[in-house]
């Protein structure tokens, strides 16, 4: 059973197209991101599902009606927006219960409705304080109670967390996530944040140019992606990418890097085509290691040359060359090499993505 | 919330005697302007106080010789204006019965107009905005002619009614400037929150931007109270005999003296006549200041 559906959803301002031809689907509590850079029509969709932006073509369908034309309030939904949007005049209480208030809920029924929020996020003894009284957390935790006051079928999320500073993001980030295992409401939260959409997401859906480029697990999208950009979009620091070329080595296909006959060739372990095909190597920095020994089954070795060292504590990124191109690899702190140093890394061939250069979608 | 202004002196860096005699030639300048600015008025309250005789003797400018609160009582309820001797009170009461309504329903009105402009746009609507405040640069004296006609139309030809009409009109453009200059600034996604919520037009007007407009509203009501009470033209024009309003009555009052101009009657009746402003903008003028300088959120 899915609460969300939406087929072939396309918006254009003017001359100018910010969505094109969406298809997505949510189950019945699962939790989706949507993900993308800013000016990737993220929130006008999400705008569009809330009906505060109408529907271009297509059609969207909440809890098996389709509600193109339906007004928000009729939509059954609830949002928290990036400026959580509390009304200054009111106090928590208020703000709380005005959207019962306005459906004519009766006053018992909201007494029992801000009772159970109150308690499930924990602002009791907030209720009678006014919103420029709050912390940006109790704000965010508001916004949040004035959605789940609702018991809507749908949640839908604007950005909620990127106006907290970094630590209480990632509280608030870990609180979302508690909050939707226990109240299992279907969810779509808009971010341009994708560790948020990995960390909080059942499923991923990353939008660029108006166009959703993948629609997957976070796993998926992270260790397949679909196409360059989000194979470049998705982790920090970004997937290398590295131009190379498929060679026929005495009968065995081999990728060689583009620019530099001298670096080793690497062992092609998927079909991606013959001999004399070109091809974009994307290897994410975790899976280029110092190497101990021979290389292994699937594995190759590159020499590079450590240009810079950027220890972050946990673990040290360092900027290498390798035919002729930067990149970046993750080191254990006390295994980092230092500048100049020249070190034989390992390369998972497993675990490396091949994209068409032309058309950048990933090939194998 | 407003920033504190951090004084900034340009003679931080001058000896100690070069500041204070620019402190001296500063103060001086600025009590010469007060005085100048002053005088009529000191003249006006001074000769409220005086008899006639002593007027007519010393002159019009002089200190008071004797004292006396008769000549306001003369000229509240007995001074005769217009062939009845009743003072100017009916016409302070007719000044109130106008300017009241009329800075009500022109505020209410420009309230609603600022908001449906500012939260509420359509197609069309910047264009009708634009046109609204078109009133605010034309000079009242264009409109004489169609507001005769309309109020003749109307029946309404030298009524209180008529001038609230007029008044209410006039005073559109500006509120309707006013308040949808300040409503801009009200964050649109609080309009968006409270549709989601289920509110609707009038609930988020009442519950949502009225509560946020004090600011602004004790604004547009100065400002439509001390422009209303003040008017003349249309007053004069549009209304007669006992039907006036205080500022047409005033002139009224001296143009209608038979023999002998009663001076110290004149200047208690335009006092009484400039009261009500004054005490507006007394009480309210720091809000004034604060709402035009503030916006709505921060």
């Amino acid at each position: 059973m899915s609460s969300l559906v939406i087929r072939d959803l396309s918006k254009s301002f003017g001359n100018v197209e910010v969505l094109r031809n969406i298809n997505l689907e949510a189950r019945t509590g699962e939790f989706i991101a949507l993900v993308g850079p800013s000016g990737c029509g993220k929130s006008t969709l999400l705008a569009m599902l809330a009906g505060l932006e109408s529907v271009g073509q297509g059609e969207i369908e909440i809890g098996g009606r389709v509600v193109n034309r339906v007004p928000p309030k009729d939509r059954d939904i609830a949002m928290v927006f990036q400026s959580y949007a509390l009304y200054p005049t009111m106090t928590v209480r208020e703000n709380i219960t005005f959207g019962m208030e306005s459906r004519g809920v009766p006053k018992a029924a909201q007494a029992d409705a801000l009772a159970r929020v109150a308690a499930l996020l924990q602002i009791g003894d907030l209720l009678e304080r006014k919103p420029f009284q709050l912390s940006g957390g109790q704000r965010q935790r508001v916004a949040m109670g004035r959605a789940l006051v609702r018991d809507p079928a749908l949640f839908l999320f604007d950005e909620p967390l990127s106006n907290l500073d970094a630590k209480l993001r990632v509280e608030m980030r870990t609180e979302i996530k508690k909050l939707h295992q226990r109240v299992a409401k279907t969810t779509i939260y808009v971010t341009h944040d994708q560790v948020e959409a990995m960390t909080l997401a059942a499923r991923v859906a990353v939008l660029h140019k108006g166009v959703l480029q993948q629609f997957a697990p976070p796993r998926a999208v992270y260790d397949r992606p679909a196409n360059m950009f989000v194979a470049g979009f998705m982790g920090s620091p970004s997937m290398n990418f590295l131009p190379a070329e498929i060679v026929d080595d005495a009968g065995r296909l081999m990728i060689a890097l583009a620019g530099d006959s001298a670096v080793a060739r690497l062992p092609l372990t998927r079909a991606a085509g013959g001999a004399g095909k070109r091809i974009v190597l994307g290897i994410r920095p975790e899976n280029l290691v110092r190497a101990r020994g021979a290389a292994g089954a699937g594995t190759g070795q590159l020499d590079a040359v450590t240009e810079v060292v950027e220890p972050t504590g946990a673990e040290t990124m360092v900027v290498l060359r390798v035919a002729g191109r930067e990149v970046i690899a993750r080191f254990e702190p006390d295994d980092s090499p230092g500048v100049g140093e020249v070190v034989r890394l390992a390369v998972d061939m497993n675990k490396a993505c091949l994209f068409d250069p032309d058309t950048q979608a990933l090939v194998a | 919330m407003a920033e504190a202004v951090v004084g900034f002196d340009p003679l931080s860096t001058a000896s100690t005697s070069q500041r204070r005699r620019a402190l001296y030639l500063i103060y001086g300048l600025l009590t010469l302007f007060a005085l100048c600015y002053l005088l009529p008025l000191a003249v006006i309250v001074l000769n409220s106080f005086r008899d006639m005789s002593e007027i007519s003797r010393a002159g019009l400018i002089g200190l008071p010789h004797s004292f006396s609160l008769d000549h306001w009582g003369q000229a509240w309820s007995r001074h005769c204006i217009n062939g009845a001797c009743k003072g100017i009170a009916p016409f302070f009461r007719n000044s109130l019965k106008m300017a009241i309504p009329a800075t009500l329903i022109s505020t209410a009105l420009g309230a609603i107009n600022g908001y449906v402009l500012a939260q509420w746009r359509f197609r069309g609507s910047e264009t009708i905005f634009a046109f609204i405040t078109l009133g605010v640069f034309l000079p009242g004296q264009i409109a004489l002619l169609p507001w005769a006609f309309v109020l003749g139309t109307l029946g309404l030809t030298n009524t209180i009614a008529g001038l609230v009409l007029v008044h209410c009109i006039q005073g559109l453009s500006f509120t309707t400037l006013f308040c949808r200059n300040y409503y801009v600034s009200i964050p649109d996604t609080l309009i968006k929150a409270a549709r989601i919520d289920g509110a609707g037009f009038w609930r988020i007007f009442r519950r949502i931007v009225l509560p946020l407009s004090p600011p602004i509203l004790i604004v547009t009501v100065i400002w439509q109270f001390t422009g209303i009470w003040n008017e003349f033209l249309f007053g004069v024009v549009f209304s007669s005999g006992s039907g006036q309003p205080v500022t047409a009555a005033l002139i009224a009052l001296t143009a209608g003296a038979v023999s002998v101009r009663q001076y110290n009657v004149e200047s208690a009746a335009v006092l009484i006549g400039a009261l009500p402003p004054l005490l507006i903008y007394l009480f309210g003028g720091r809000f004034f200041m604060r709402g035009l300088t503030q916006g709505a959120i921060k």
